[in-house]
């Protein structure tokens, strides 16, 4: 599955994927460092569901970039499809019942506040899965 | 640590950004003069992490101080990783890759000085 040819163009980490894996490893930061920070203050009752989410979306966000960087495909797929899943869920959640979410996950208000960056990058990461097997 | 220091940092990472922007509008791949600005502002990052180290031990303020260090080693990893991961992609998006690095160090000074004046957790 893995092409570790450096100049193939159909490979998901070359070209305009060298810079979408760059913005993924941004959010694979963000979301896994967050969720380190929540986890290391206390969990309270109220906040299980934040927190546990964080922490869920911190392995999607690093799984993704792993697997963009490495041209695992499938993995890239998958993990890309659930990050979309998910930010439209909680976006939906946070912003019908904003007491599910006392605290902030990057992916609620569909990810207001990381300038809805959460929200647009599954659209182009799966634009760009598309794009770069047909050329 | 205060707002100009914060904002100064944010506004030369924003400027450098602007630079490489323009650059991989021109199609350039990561060169020496890109290199050199990402440089420049590398050493005003380990300034700020030397001098934000400093000013949190001397400090009477109730700052988190694991997450603000944190922030700040993290702002000085940030470009060289960008650059060693941009500089092997021979076209403009190896530049790309410092944008998208430049923009977060500046979203990152802005945090920063919330952690510092205790306004964001």
């Amino acid at each position: 599955m893995s092409d570790i040819n450096p100049s193939s163009t159909s490979d998901t980490s070359h070209g305009f994927g060298r810079a979408l894996v760059a913005v993924y490893a941004v959010f694979a930061l963000a979301a896994s460092a967050r969720s380190i920070v929540q986890l290391v203050t206390e969990v309270e009752s109220d906040t299980v569901v934040p927190y546990t989410l964080s922490a869920f979306a911190g392995v999607v966000y690093v799984l993704a970039t792993y697997a963009l960087a490495r041209n695992h495909r499938r993995l890239a797929s998958v993990t890309i499809g659930i990050e979309l899943v998910g930010v439209l869920t909680v976006g939906v959640l946070s912003l019908v019942d904003g007491d599910l979410f006392p605290d902030q996950t990057v992916w609620s208000d569909f990810g207001m506040g990381y300038l809805f960056i959460p929200l647009v990058l599954p659209f182009v990461g799966l634009w760009w899965l598309r794009r770069s097997s047909v050329v | 640590m205060n707002d100009p220091v914060a904002y100064g940092i944010a506004i030369l990472a924003l400027l450098v950004a602007a630079f490489a922007a323009w650059r991989m509008a021109r199609d350039l791949p990561l060169d020496n003069p890109l290199f050199y600005a990402v440089c420049v502002l590398e050493i005003a990052l380990v300034g700020l992490l030397v001098g934000g180290s400093v000013a949190l031990a001397s400090t009477s303020r109730d700052v988190d101080g694991v997450l603000f260090v944190s922030y700040l080693v993290t702002m000085v990893v940030i470009p060289p990783a960008a650059v060693l991961w941009g500089i092997a992609e021979k076209s403009r998006w190896g530049t790309g890759v410092v944008v998208v690095a430049m923009l977060t160090i500046a979203a990152l000074s802005v945090r920063l000085l919330g952690i510092w004046k205790g306004s964001y957790v």
